[in-house]
Formats: C-alpha cells, sequence, structure tokens
C-alpha cells in the first residue's frame, strides 16, 4: 500500500509540472506582456500606444510572423531552414521581374513566384532527407546559391539589382496596402496564416503527426507516418511562407532589390524560440510563436517611443533569448528527469 | 482457416544487405494465443528479423506467410494492415506527447466534415485511459498528461495496449523488458501473458532467458542470424538456454576458465567481465 501512496504524490507533483509543460504560450504570452507594459509605460508619452504606434509593431511582426510559424513547424520537426533569408528577396525580384520588367499579368508573377519558392523548399526537403546532411548545412548552401542565382539572373535579365513594379488595385489592396488603422495587407494574412496553422498543429490529425516526426522519427516512420513527404512539405511551406512574406512587401513598397535580408533569419529563429519551441523538436505551440514575434517586434519597433537608446534594442533581445533558451532547457531536462526512470 | 494455421510464418527466409548477408534460411511460425520467444546476444539478427518481419524490409529470398498465404508486404504501414504490430524497446512512444495523442498516432480519430477534420481529443484521451487500464495500469487516469512522465514499464504497456486496440494479431516485442528493473519487467511480462489470453499470436525478441522462461511457449536461438534451436516449453533449462545464446560456449567451460585465471594471478579475476 505504500506504492500507492507512493505513487499517488507522484502523479499530483507530475499533474500540475505536466499542466504547465504543455502551455509553453503562458511563458511566451507573459513575456510578450512583459516588454508591452513595459513599452507602454516608457513610450506612453511618444504615441506608443495610439494607432500608429500599435500598427508600427504589428506591421513589423507581421513580415516576420508569417515566415516564423512555418519555420517553428520545421524546428519541431526537428529541422532548419534559414535559406529564406534567401528566397524573400528572390520573391522579390522574380515578382517586379515578371510583372513590372516583362509586363505579364500579376497573377501570372505569382504563380511564378511560389512556384520558384516551393522549387526550392522542394530541394531543400529533398537534400535533408535524402542525404542526411543537418538541415542548417543544407540550408545554408541554398541561402547562398539562392541569394547568387537571384543576383546573377537579375543583372543578366535586367541588367539592374533592383526593379520597380507597379500593382493593379485589386492586388495592391490584397497584399499591400495600409488597411484601418495603418495596418499592412500582411498583418491579415499573418492573422489569417496562423489560424489555418494553428488548426493544423493543434486540431487535426497532421499536427500529431508533426510533433511525432520531431519527436522520434525512426518511431513515427513505423507507425506508418509518411515522414519523408510531411518533411518535404514542411521545407516547401516555409520556403512559400517566405515568398508569401516577400511579395507583401514588393507588393507594399513598389519596388524589389537583391540584397539578402540576414537579420530576418535571425529575427525567425529568435521568435520561434521566444515563442517556447524546443530547439532539439518535438514540442512548439502557434500561439506561442504567434506572442514570440509580438514580443521580438515590440521591442524593435518600440524602442523607437522610449527615451532610450536604440541599440539597447539588441541588447535586450539578447537577454530575452536567453532567458528563453534556459527556461526551454530546463523544461526539457525537467521532463528527461521524468523519464529517466525507464534507465536508459 | 483451421484453428492450428500460424498466424504468421517465415520460410527459408534470406535477407542481405549487398554483399554481407544477416540472415540465413529463417524458418518460424506463431500460432494465435501462443508465445515464440526469440533468443539471441547482440549482433545475431534479431533486429533485422524484426524488421523483416515488420515490413521494413523485404526478404531477399523465402517467403512471409500470413494465416497460410503467402505474403509481401508493401511497408510497415501495409504489415500494419494485415495485424502485426512491432513495440520497440522504448515502445515507440514520444516523451512530449500527451497520451491519447501517442495511442493514436497514425490513427488519429476525428470529428467534423469535409477537409477540416479535427482531432477528437476527448474521445482519443478516453479510449487511451481506458485500454491502459483494460491492461492493468490504473494508474493513468489523465490521457492529456505527457509520456515523458511515465516509467518504462508504463509506455510499454501503453504500447502494448495501443497495438492490441488497433487489431493485432501478431504483436512483435523488440526487448521490452531489457531497459526495465525488476519490478517493471514483471509488469510487462503480466502484459505480455494478458496479450496471450486475448489470442493474440506475440513475437518476444529478449536476451533475458529468465524473462522468456517466464512467458514463453515456443524458444527459437538466433546466432549470426541462423536458427540454432528451435525448442518448445520444458525441453530445455535456463542454463542449456544461455549456453546457446552463447555461441556454444558453454557457461561451465567459461567458468572454468574464470577460475583457472584466478588460480594463476594470485587470487585476482578478470578485469573484463566475462559473461553474464
Amino acid at each position: 500500500m505504500t506504492d500507492s501512496t507512493a505513487n499517488s504524490t507522484q502523479k499530483s507533483g507530475g499533474f500540475s509540472l505536466g499542466s504547465l509543460f504543455r502551455r509553453p504560450e503562458v511563458g511566451a504570452f507573459a513575456g510578450m506582456m512583459l516588454v508591452f507594459i513595459f513599452f507602454s509605460y516608457f513610450g506612453f508619452d511618444r504615441n506608443f500606444l495610439t494607432p500608429f504606434g500599435t500598427s508600427s509593431w504589428v506591421n513589423a511582426a507581421s513580415t516576420i510572423g508569417i515566415i516564423a510559424i512555418p519555420i517553428g513547424f520545421l524546428m519541431i520537426a526537428g529541422e532548419l531552414d534559414i535559406s529564406i533569408g534567401a528566397v524573400v528577396p528572390a520573391a522579390k525580384m522574380t515578382m517586379a521581374i515578371a510583372c513590372g520588367f516583362y509586363g505579364l499579368p500579376f497573377v501570372a508573377g505569382l504563380l511564378i513566384t511560389f512556384a520558384i519558392a516551393g522549387l526550392i523548399g522542394w530541394i531543400n526537403g529533398m537534400l535533408v532527407t535524402r542525404t542526411k546532411v543537418p538541415s542548417l548545412i543544407v540550408t545554408l548552401a541554398t541561402l547562398f546559391a539562392v541569394s547568387g542565382g537571384t543576383l546573377f539572373l537579375s543583372l543578366l535579365l535586367t541588367d539592374t539589382t533592383s526593379q520597380a513594379l507597379q500593382s493593379p488595385a485589386f492586388a495592391k489592396f490584397i497584399f499591400g496596402d495600409y488597411h484601418i488603422w495603418g495596418f499592412q495587407s500582411s498583418v491579415f494574412w499573418w492573422i489569417g496564416l496562423a489560424g489555418l496553422l494553428y488548426y493544423v498543429l493543434h486540431y487535426s490529425p497532421w499536427g500529431n503527426w508533426l510533433f511525432a516526426l520531431g519527436g522520434d522519427q525512426e518511431s513515427a516512420r513505423n507507425a506508418g507516418i509518411p515522414t519523408e513527404k510531411l518533411k518535404i512539405g514542411l521545407f516547401m511551406l516555409a520556403s512559400m511562407a517566405a515568398a508569401l512574406s516577400g511579395v507583401c512587401e514588393t507588393v507594399l513598397s513598389n519596388s524589389a532589390t537583391t540584397t539578402t535580408n540576414f537579420a530576418l533569419i535571425f529575427n525567425t529563429i529568435i521568435a520561434v524560440v521566444v515563442g517556447g519551441v524546443l530547439l532539439t523538436g518535438g514540442f512548439g505551440t502557434v500561439a506561442g510563436i504567434f506572442f514570440g514575434t509580438a514580443t521580438l517586434a515590440i521591442v524593435q519597433q518600440g524602442i523607437g517611443y522610449t527615451p532610450f537608446d536604440r541599440n539597447l534594442s539588441s541588447l535586450i533581445i539578447g537577454v530575452m533569448l536567453l532567458i528563453a533558451v534556459l527556461m526551454n532547457d530546463s523544461f526539457r531536462s525537467m521532463a528527461t528527469n521524468w523519464a529517466s526512470k525507464k534507465k536508459e | 482457416m483451421s484453428a492450428n494455421t500460424p498466424v504468421i510464418e517465415l520460410r527459408n527466409v534470406d535477407k542481405s544487405f549487398g554483399p554481407i548477408d544477416v540472415l540465413h534460411e529463417i524458418s518460424l511460425k506463431v500460432r494465435a494465443g501462443e508465445v515464440l520467444c526469440l533468443l539471441g546476444d547482440n549482433g545475431a539478427g534479431k533486429s533485422t528479423l524484426i524488421k523483416t518481419l515488420a515490413g521494413v524490409h523485404a526478404p531477399t529470398r523465402g517467403e512471409i506467410l500470413v494465416d497460410g498465404k503467402p505474403t509481401t508486404f508493401d511497408g510497415p504501414r501495409d504489415a500494419q494492415d494485415r495485424g502485426i504490430a512491432t513495440v520497440h524497446q522504448f515502445g515507440g512512444t514520444y516523451p512530449l506527447m500527451s497520451i491519447g495523442r501517442n495511442f493514436f498516432l497514425g490513427m488519429e480519430p476525428t470529428k467534423g466534415f469535409g477537409p477540416f477534420k479535427v482531432f477528437d481529443r476527448k474521445k482519443a484521451n478516453q479510449i487511451a485511459v481506458e485500454e491502459v487500464q483494460k491492461m492493468g495500469i490504473t494508474r493513468i487516469t489523465d490521457g492529456d498528461r505527457l509520456v515523458g512522465g511515465l516509467s518504462g514499464g508504463e509506455r510499454q504497456s501503453l504500447a502494448i495496449a495501443r497495438a492490441v486496440y488497433f487489431g493485432a494479431r501478431v504483436l512483435i516485442l523488440d526487448e521490452p523488458t531489457a531497459a526495465l528493473g525488476v519490478k517493471q519487467a514483471a509488469h510487462v511480462l503480466r502484459i505480455v501473458n494478458e496479450a496471450k489470453k486475448r489470442g493474440l499470436a506475440v513475437i518476444f525478441i529478449t536476451h533475458q532467458v529468465m524473462h522468456a522462461m517466464t512467458v514463453g511457449d515456443h524458444f527459437a536461438v538466433l546466432i549470426r542470424g541462423a536458427i540454432a534451436a528451435d525448442f518448445r516449453k520444458g525441453e530445455k533449462t535456463r542454463e542449456e538456454i544461455t549456453d546457446l545464446m552463447a555461441g556454444g560456449e558453454t557457461m561451465a567451460d567459461l567458468e572454468a576458465s574464470i577460475d583457472g585465471f584466478v588460480e594463476s594471478h594470485d587470487g585476482h579475476y578478470p578485469q573484463a567481465q566475462a559473461a553474464e
């Protein structure tokens, strides 16, 4: 009978911890509220809370967030994609060259852009699943290959590294205009995509497969899950999300340049990690990534509304990232401690 | 199909990877309600044999019969659809996923219409907890708990309950007790018995002779990819089986050589452990 008592105490302890583990977005939400209150206090006099101030960080969050959620999916599945830093300018230039330089219809430009992005994602996925080379290295290679290819083709086709694009009114409205309160179209894409991917990860059966893929790929394959197809699909999703973000930016600014966006790579990874996704895979939530992205954008944009030096934003983000990773690590080690009863 | 037809049977199965032969002329059969223990030391080809049975590898030569009919598997999923379930050493469970999600992985119950089907969490949790409790694990009451919080034995039990629930007729257990303590192992053995009582054919892979003898009806010893001995319960003693697994060198000989060592080394035992 002592056994059952021990078990019941163990259970209640495990239960409260377990419910904490299951909700990494609670931590991400608390972090977001903390920085939001901080910047609201110090930025109140400088209009941080006005529609203009709000839309400035929400707009910045949306361009990162559209990409961060699929990157988060990849990280949950145990992979990484840094080639998005080159896919964004590649998509922008494709759009601008197809519609601005060659005068193709807008929809045709969209199709070409997403086809190319899908192809890059497919190549990433095929290379990772077939060669078993770590995805960091594979996508580092495609980052440079795509970036070089974009520059080369732009110069070859148009003789310039930047290209103007005039979009029809409907395209402006859907992809790149300022709407109510100064929110960009990309904000609505971000929220829509977050909603769709929230359903996919947490409510559809596919979400289960994704967690299993990151938890133990071999067992997932044995359970009959098409692990390779799933991974290739995730890489394609990440590339196409990057293309969407790029299209929104190009249509908004009416121009595109070939410059590789290295900062975006770090921003997406920071957003995902601050959002509570385990670096080792198998765990994470869409809501967490959403809050993580918002936190990052509040710090990056909000600093301009406070009396503090702008450069301090990177310092704050660095500290936040460290705290988030340490919290993630303790999550994982506590989970491992539980499992250590099986004596691996 | 008569009651005596083996649920699964291998006839002269060979498996090679390129020039390397891993399995030679493996023939074995398991009937419903029977436990076949596959014994073998590390590297004897147990894993390859399991993967062949589970549809991961296709045999190079020979045939697999399910219910007496020659069959080829198109992959692990096909084998599963025919009722062959494999439970691996760590149960194929995912520490950071809930019990309900683990239980239904790859077979998720859904509700809703059209493309927007929703994973039915409540139903999944309820069935998972019920099935695991039926297997005698009463400690599991909350399907939302993460599997990382369960003990090794409970994780094994979850995996076995899962296989049974999804209509497994052949249960392949890959070293289910290897990483467990005495009590946990006893738990898993009880569940093996429970599965047998329910009329499943069980293939139990282990190198722990004691565990095998507790539940086995039929034993096969695998050495270097070939079946070295095939016998029924009670035909051999524990020592004989251990000797067979060690590759013919008898335990008595090993003990004698250790004794010889001790005598010639001023009463010191050898540094490395010669055998279990």
